[in-house]
């Protein structure tokens, strides 16, 4: 077997063919990732009992004859913010760098109902806040397709090691774009669905009302399998969604004729070089599949930084007030109480962090909470209406992922503000709370990936992947 | 400028971080920027908007409450593993109040 170009098809196939077990297979994956990991750092650590335990499972489904499941023997990283029982959970943060969860992510559970293999935890910017994952207190991800690069972020080990190769497919969040971007930069396919279509108990908490996990693959159909495999209602998370989930995969007819598409003109102003040639170029393409393409307006746009910078940023200043070395953080020797928190949180939190939580703890105080934190929420809903109208007219937006491709490691990390100008394109779909995803469409001259992102309606990820699907089935 | 040093080291008590000069420093330049982008937001109309507060209030089955039934809690011993300084079933902290 060869574990870089493994789909949830062939693995299947391998399995029910007993061409190899679900352990021999886990087993080999396992050793390849860990021979191959140096060159990126894209898994923090591993978890082969855990890994090896799972495969053993699917190896007696199949031996008794019964359904292995959507994701039988599948080799699946995590990001390391989303928490799994008896295996260290780090979030990318000094704080946990020895945290063992008692409990596991519903994703997770999920993950391993459905057949499959966790092999390890993923690196990432610390408790996701960041484009590049350098923010890691354990060291930077390399991009694979280009190691003096960034991966991008914030889940830029779980998009490196599904590019590299070391898993099949990944789990990673999304907060505003911490799935889509990378995914960009890597060449995989990354995908942010609805908010609550994925339960988000057990992914440590961000920004509670634009948190999402969403999956990585290497195709759109192993990305719509394992969405669905985690994917429905789960009373542990309150804002889940009730909403049936439909057989993603089993709509991937490759047929898009006559679908609508809008492509946004505030998108299209600033950008810029070949980022904007491989857009217009994979335009061109779906227009070819039969595809009616338009231009439409967000006229909300140029408001969307500030607006998601205040409300992520106080979210996350509030969420962020647990690690206060009482109960699960490290703690740093101290005399008194008050001392307990300020020196927990001073030694424990890295710089990206503690510039958020200051600016969400000011966006907040007393005198400033309707300046800003109100105003936000306004002009979001202005945002998601934006969104409501463009819908009326198309079926699906086609849009930029990044203004720029993969950077190289320490060229913006002194730069907050310019960091987070480059979120524009994928924080106003996370505002809205809408179905987005990254889909590849080519490399510039340098070789460095370039993704297309896909929005659709509330719920509507069916035609998100159809339309993803047939794009990728046309530049095959 | 939007806001005073002394504003940034009292932010930082509210939020409970312990600081370095060099960090209240940077942090200043930084938050003094970023909030200045913040201001873009007094452009926009808002006069009749209803603030966005959840997702999808809307959405079916987003606003339903569960039934109030008790579940098993973690134990004890679980609960207290991952603490820096666990002791006597509790999670112990410095002394909050002097005799």
């Amino acid at each position: 077997m060869t574990i870089p170009s493994l789909t949830i098809d062939t693995v299947r196939e391998g399995l029910t063919s007993r061409r190899f077990s679900a352990r021999e297979l886990a087993a080999e994956a396992l050793r390849f990732a860990e021979a191959e990991n140096p060159q990126t750092h894209a898994y923090l650590h591993f978890s082969p009992d855990r890994a090896l335990a799972a495969a053993d499972r699917v190896d007696r489904r199949i031996a008794r004859g019964e359904d292995p499941g959507a994701l039988a023997g599948v080799p699946i990283a995590v990001k390391d913010v989303i928490v799994t029982k008896g295996v260290r959970t780090t979030c990318g943060s000094k704080l946990l760098a020895r945290y063992i969860p008692p409990y596991d992510a519903t994703a997770v559970e999920r993950v391993e109902e459905a057949g499959g293999v966790i092999l390890g935890k993923t690196n990432c910017d610390e408790f996701a806040m960041g484009s590049s994952t350098e923010n890691s207190a354990f060291g930077p991800t390399r991009n694979p397709v280009a190691p003096d690069r960034v991966p991008g972020g914030s889940s830029g080990g779980s998009a490196a090691a599904v590019a590299q190769g070391t898993a099949v497919v990944a789990l990673g969040s999304d907060t505003g774009g911490s799935v889509r971007q990378p995914a960009s930069f890597c060449g995989v396919v990354g995908v942010t669905p609805t908010y609550g279509r994925v339960s988000r108990y057990g992914l440590t908490a961000f920004a509670s009302s634009l948190d999402h996990i969403g999956p990585f693959a290497r195709t759109v159909k192993d990305a719509a399998v394992l969405l669905g495999a985690v994917a429905g209602r789960d009373p542990h998370d309150a804002t889940s969604a009730e909403a049936p989930v439909p057989d993603y995969s089993a709509r991937l007819d490759g047929n898009v004729k006559g679908l609508k598409l809008g492509l946004p003109l505030e998108y299209l102003k600033g950008l810029k070089g070949e980022t904007a040639d491989l857009l217009a170029r994979a335009v061109e393409s779906l227009k070819a599949l039969g595809c009616q393409v338009r231009e439409i307006s967000l006229p909300t746009t140029d408001y969307a930084i500030a607006c998601y910078y205040v409300i992520a940023t106080a979210e996350a200043s509030s969420n962020l007030a647990r690690y206060d070395g009482v109960r699960y953080t490290s703690r740093p020797a101290v005399e008194s109480f008050a001392d307990l928190y300020r020196e927990t949180r001073g030694e424990g939190f890295g710089a990206e962090c503690k510039r958020r939580i200051m600016l969400g703890t000011y966006v907040l105080s007393a005198g400033y909470y309707d300046a800003y934190y109100l105003k936000a929420q306004k002009v979001r809903a202005l945002i998601a209406r934006d969104f409501a109208q463009a819908f009326e007219q198309v079926d699906a937006i086609v849009a930029p992922v990044s203004p720029f491709p993969a950077f190289r490691l320490g060229e913006k990390v002194d730069d907050p503000v310019a960091m987070y100008l480059s979120d524009i394109y994928t924080i106003t779909g996370s505002l809205a709370g809408i179905p987005c995803m990254s889909v590849p469409c080519g490399s510039t001259s340098e070789g460095l990936p370039v993704g297309m992102q896909i929005l659709t309606r509330h719920f509507d990820e069916t035609t998100m992947f159809r339309l993803a699907h047939a794009f990728e089935a046309s530049r095959a | 400028m939007k806001l005073t040093e002394k504003e940034v080291r009292y932010v930082a008590e509210l939020a409970n971080l312990a600081l370095t000069d060099a960090e209240v420093g940077k942090l200043h330049a930084d938050l003094d920027g970023i909030l200045e982008h913040f201001d873009k937001l007094n452009e926009v109309d808002t006069g009749n908007v209803e603030p966005m507060a959840q997702v999808l209030y809307s959405a079916a089955g987003t606003s339903t409450l569960r039934e109030d039934r008790p579940r098993q809690p973690l134990d004890n011993q679980t609960a207290l593993a991952n603490a820096p300084q666990p002791g006597s079933g509790y999670f112990k902290v410095p002394k909050v109040i002097e005799r």
